[in-house]
């Protein structure tokens, strides 16, 4: 590793889109022949930045260099061609193709005009195994491997002649752990050739596993660069999650959680899912707000899914007021009363094309069934009842959800199982991108809907909110519950602790 | 927010529809003309009403298919069998003029139409098949049922109640027009004053929002295409009455592409989520109205598609916004276009 110069230089990097400043003077670089991992919770600024990297996004302001020359991106292909190569989370090849193919679309090796397949074909295996030290029949289609044989295609197709930086977006989300040592194996072999690649990944045992250099950044801004060797996982997490140990010691904290007596509303015993949430032991009393802690992608959602029967668990119970249960689809949970508001607020919230009022009553009417339709008067009342209670604006019910603020459609996908009278509210993020007013205020009707004896599962990154509102809380690494707090234990530090991990 | 004039749905079918009549008008003022006559109103706009209730009847059920993301191209095989089926019903019965023995054929068309839908349904609920390609299956089947039905021959019929049905007149009016004004009373009673047309477009809007609302999105599909394909199979039974015929080869052909059309001029999207029922019959209406104009103006028949097919395209072009804008480009434009770019990168 050659401290001397970066081979890649952004400095004082602005991006801004309407209503939010994305990169806010954000500096990054790489040097070659190192794995260099971008680190930060949602909304950090991660994306933008590689999107700002790559070409897609023009920066607004500052300055990027690379290998000792300002650069100008316009586009994709313009990043491409200075040698940035990128391979996103989602692959998107073509299943149907052979592996060559996959590799050379768009750039076949061609003798007098015609494709020469047997040069393509001897070409990518050369490439295969050179650069990532792997032995594939490339004349087989895509499909016929596993994921993450197709993960290791893309970076293939990604390392054309000048590719001098790779950079990997969440490379391992959907591969099991042989798998993944696998893709770090091939990471090694090419950091060796004297390539930068640039690593997101929202596991923290990776990123201690694989990387060289950390950059983090929080809300937009830049927070540092360390070498991963010098910094301590609980460092990490605090510098992410921007909480100061020594801060947080005195807390208030919660009183005895109520409840401990009477058999809880649900118990899963063992409940998992491959690829999904290892199997874990989770009890929910009436009454009681349990929190869901840890960092993106390690398995909160994973776990509301499994509750809600929006996924089906592959192993495991699952016990609802003293009776066991197979919940294979949402209804079942609705019907058991269960209601779960997802934190995708857009692709699994809101139905764009109906108005405030109809988004309010589908739960409900769904469970009615079709033909006991609600009166239009009796939905206008209820209508009226949440969009004043909610304080949601502007307090139209026929206007259409898909004109509202992300706070506001969060407070209608609240109404809509809030009508439902819910024995356990799944809340996943309920307060993501909305500002602190409507913060505060979602956050007290959780407290008082527990208080009225509704079981509450809160899932959120913002690990103060968990600690205010839960009376419980579990925390997870990796996919995997790995810790329970209660009483006394429930403080910031301790939870950023189980997350670290170690 | 407020909708513009030009922007709300029905605007432009209408303009069109408005536009065809005023030509008429100029060129054949007798277009307008509508006599009296034994209890009953002739003239071309009776006309237009008579023959286009077959496709508005059928744009009716498609409009909810296409409501809910799918198509249905097997509507014009299904109105080929349902008329094949009665007709072959009737030509075995013993007295063609009993009442008892229409009914039962009209049962039947209907019964096996409404079979034939849940077919559909299953291909696309229950196995997840692409509709398009669930429904083909039937468009192209469907022609060799009705020829298998009607043994590869034209099926005549002389019963008079059946005629009736298509060809007959009910209170200065064809019975046909009180059939699609039934059909259509029905659909919107059934998806308006109950809740099935929420979650038809709740299932056609966001399918994963609506599963996790705990809609039945797999019963809802299944109801979708049986009612697209009872109404395929009415159409049917006017088309086969009205010549007291059935022909399996060319009854109701290429009606699925005209019912496709009447639902998309109408305003419904493709891709699903809000539909209007009130649009698909202004839709159908003013495709039955090009054909009837087409001919009264007395263009040639061998470039009647052609001119049809750029009426068509001109209102088609006309609805879609970025058209409209690139018209227009260089004057000031509503600010709402500039939002959509901006609120993508969110």
């Amino acid at each position: 590793m050659s401290e001397n110069r970066p081979m890649l230089q952004m400095s004082g990097i602005h991006k801004r889109f309407p209503g939010v400043h994305a990169l806010n003077d954000v500096r990054f670089r790489m040097f070659a022949g190192e794995v260099h991992a971008l680190m930060g919770e949602n909304g950090a600024g991660k994306s933008t930045l590689i999107k700002v990297l790559t070409g897609v996004y023009p920066v607004d302001e500052g300055s990027v260099e690379w290998e000792g020359r300002p650069l100008h991106l316009r586009s994709p292909l313009e990043a491409q061609q200075a040698g940035i190569s990128t391979v996103y989370q989602e692959i998107n090849l073509c299943p149907n193709l052979s592996v060559a193919e996959n590799i050379f679309i768009g750039r076949e090796p061609r003798k007098f005009g015609k494709i020469s397949w047997k040069a393509m074909n001897r070409a990518a295996e050369a490439l295969l195994a050179e650069r990532l030290n792997v032995k594939l029949d490339v004349t087989k289609p895509l499909d016929t491997y596993s994921v993450a044989v197709q993960q290791l295609v893309a970076i293939a197709r990604a390392l054309n002649i000048s590719a001098r930086l790779l950079i990997l977006d969440e490379p391992t989300s959907s591969l099991d752990r042989d798998e993944t040592n696998k893709l770090f194996e091939v990471m090694r072999h090419l950091k060796k050739q004297g390539l930068a690649i640039l690593f997101v990944t929202h596991f923290l045992d990776q990123v201690y596993e694989v990387s060289d250099r950390i950059t983090i950044l929080r809300n937009g801004r830049f927070v540092g660069e360390y070498l991963t060797d010098e910094l301590p996982r609980v460092e990490l997490v605090q510098k992410m999650i921007g909480k100061d140990l020594e801060l947080l010691g005195g807390m208030p904290k919660r009183t005895a959680a109520p409840g401990e007596a009477k058999p809880p509303y649900l118990r899963a015993s063992g409940l998992g899912r491959k690829g999904g949430v290892e199997p874990f032991d989770l009890t929910i009393g009436s009454g009681e707000i349990v929190g869901l802690a840890g960092l993106l992608g390690s398995g909160r959602t994973e776990t509301a899914r499994l509750l809600f029967g929006a996924d089906r668990a592959d192993q495991g119970r699952l016990v609802i007021e003293g009776r066991e249960i197979r919940l294979d689809s949402p209804r079942k949970a609705i019907d058991r009363g269960i209601a779960f508001c997802s934190e995708n607020r857009k692709t699994e919230g809101i139905i764009e094309d109906l108005t405030v009022r109809e988004n309010i009553i589908l739960a409900l009417q769904a469970h009615r069934g079709w033909f006991r339709a609600l009166s239009r008067r009796r939905q206008e009342e209820i209508a009226d009842e949440y969009i004043r209670a909610l304080d949601i604006k502007p307090p139209d019910p026929e206007q259409f959800i898909r004109n509202l603020s992300g706070g506001n459609q969060q407070k209608v996908i609240l109404a809509r199982w809030l009508l439902m009278n819910p024995r356990l509210l799944i809340l996943d993020e309920p307060t993501r991108g909305i500002d602190v007013g409507a913060k505060a205020e979602i956050q007290k009707l959780v407290l008082s809907l527990s208080g009225e004896g509704m079981a509450v599962l809160f899932i959120s990154s913002e690990l103060e909110e968990v600690v205010r509102v839960s009376s419980r809380i579990a925390v997870l690494r990796d996919r995997r519950h790995v810790r329970h707090l209660t009483g006394d234990d429930i403080q910031q530090t301790t939870i950023m602790q189980a997350i670290a991990g170690g | 927010m407020s909708v513009r004039w030009w922007n709300k749905p029905l605007f432009w079918p209408l303009a069109v529809f408005g536009l065809l009549l005023l030509l008429n008008l100029i060129f054949k003022p007798e277009f307008f003309a509508i006599r009296y006559q034994n209890g009953h109103l002739y003239g071309s706009l009776i006309d237009i009403l008579n023959f286009g209730s077959p496709l508005a009847i059928v744009a009716i059920g498609m409009t909810l298919v296409i409501a809910t993301r799918g198509i249905d191209l097997s509507v014009g095989s299904l109105v080929a069998i349902s008329g094949a089926m009665a007709c072959l019903t009737i030509s075995r019965g013993d007295d063609q003029h009993a009442l008892s023995l229409v009914l039962t054929a009209v049962l039947l068309a209907l019964l096996v139409s409404i079979a034939l839908g849940l077919w559909n349904g299953l291909l696309v609920a229950g196995a997840g098949i692409q509709p398009i390609i669930a429904t083909l299956i039937l468009m192209v089947a469907g022609r060799g049922i009705a020829q298998l039905i009607t043994s590869g021959q034209i099926i005549t019929v002389t019963s008079k109640p059946y005629n009736f049905i298509g060809a007959g007149w009910l209170m200065t009016l064809p019975f046909s027009v009180y059939l699609a004004a039934a059909v259509f009373l029905f659909a919107a009673w059934m998806t308006r004053k109950t809740s099935l047309g929420m979650f038809i477009e709740a299932i056609g809007c966001n399918p994963t929002a609506s599963r996790l609302a705990g809609i039945r999105s797999r019963s809802i599909l299944l109801a979708v295409y049986m009612f697209c394909a009872l109404c395929a199979g009415i159409a049917g039974l006017i088309t086969s009455s009205n010549v007291s015929s059935a022909d399996g080869n060319n009854a109701g052909l290429w009606i699925e592409l005209d019912a496709i059309l009447a639902v998309v001029i109408g305003g419904t999207s493709l891709s699903g989520g809000r539909f209007s029922l009130t649009g698909t019959l202004a839709g159908a209406l003013l495709i039955q109205t090009l054909t009837t104009t087409i001919y009264m103006l007395g263009v040639p028949p061998e470039i009647t598609l052609v001119v049809k097919a750029f009426v068509v395209l001109a209102v088609c072009l006309i609805q879609s916004p970025s058209f409209r804008r690139s018209l227009t480009r260089g004057i000031p434009w509503s600010p709402a276009a500039s939002g959509q770019e901006v609120s993508r990168h969110g």
